[in-house]
């Protein structure tokens, strides 16, 4: 099951569902994407989403690194290789959860 | 709502990282203004910050000056705290003032929503462009230098060919 979980006050979940369903139609893929909308601190804890978007594929989230963070209504951070700061997570940590 | 074009660069008396206050005043004889809504803790803001400090040091013989201002509510996003603030400016060797705007005055008189958000003040201090630094995240996908023609126009005389852009990024953290 692929999750999505996001907060309305990041812009970055359209990029990053757009680019997971971009991969799963380069895999043959059609798995529906869950999307889950946090809207509160305490859901951010109880959810422990440490940030928007949070993306799990069977509960193990794309980016175990981060995953531990402070959980908050807040813009996620991601690395991507090259050591740049990204909002989203890169086409690699995705491609390797999905596959 | 963020402030209009043409609009007067609000006055502001803040702390910054450098263990100084700054005023609007003391930027008097700066050619150029740049007050860019920016926090510790935004993706976004870090995408863009290389090219913000770029921009700034690009600029400044020329007189124009960068400020970045942090007003996020700290008590639920301690990563933008003073002491925080002071640890990124330093780490990243920031060419530009970055001041605390604890009680938020300054980015409500501004109308910001969003980090980060570029407002160009021209020599006097009038709003001409107003939104985002340039059109991508990603820097490989930059298309339009939105701040850096803004800021080469005004400075050659002319106007700039694009005045408004929307600002991607996180919101501000009200309290």
């Amino acid at each position: 099951m692929i999750e999505l979980f996001y907060w309305q006050g990041c812009p970055s979940h359209p990029e990053a569902k757009s680019l997971i369903e971009q991969i799963l139609a380069e895999l043959g893929r059609d798995d529906e994407i869950v999307m889950t909308e946090v809207t509160s601190d305490q859901e951010a804890e109880r959810l422990r989403f440490p940030g928007s978007p949070t993306i799990r594929v069977d509960g193990r989230d794309v980016d175990p690194v981060g995953a531990s963070a402070r959980p908050a209504l807040t813009c996620r951070i991601y690395h991507l290789p090259d050591g740049r700061v990204s909002p989203i997570p890169s086409r690699e940590q995705l491609e390797a959860a999905l596959k | 709502m963020s402030i209009e074009l043409g609009s007067e660069a609000p006055f502001f008396e803040l702390p910054g990282v450098d263990g100084y206050d700054h005023s609007l005043d003391e930027y008097g004889d700066a050619t150029l203004l740049i007050l860019v809504q920016s926090c510790n803790h935004c993706p976004y803001v870090l995408a863009w910050e290389d090219r913000l400090m770029t921009v700034t040091r690009d600029h400044a013989f020329e007189g124009v000056r960068v400020v970045a201002i942090n007003s996020n509510d700290v008590s639920r996003y301690p990563e933008d705290s003073f002491e925080q603030m002071k640890v990124r400016a330093e780490k990243r060797g920031f060419p530009f003032d970055y001041l605390f705007d604890e009680d938020q005055s300054l980015a409500h008189a501004l109308g910001a929503e969003h980090t980060p958000e570029v407002f160009l003040f021209d020599e006097k201090r009038q709003l001409r462009y107003h939104g985002a630094i340039d059109d991508s995240r990603d820097e490989s996908a930059v298309t339009q230098n939105y701040l850096r023609d803004a800021i080469e126009a005004l400075l050659s005389g002319d106007e700039p060919l694009v005045t408004e852009t929307p600002a991607v990024g996180c919101t501000v953290k009200w309290k």
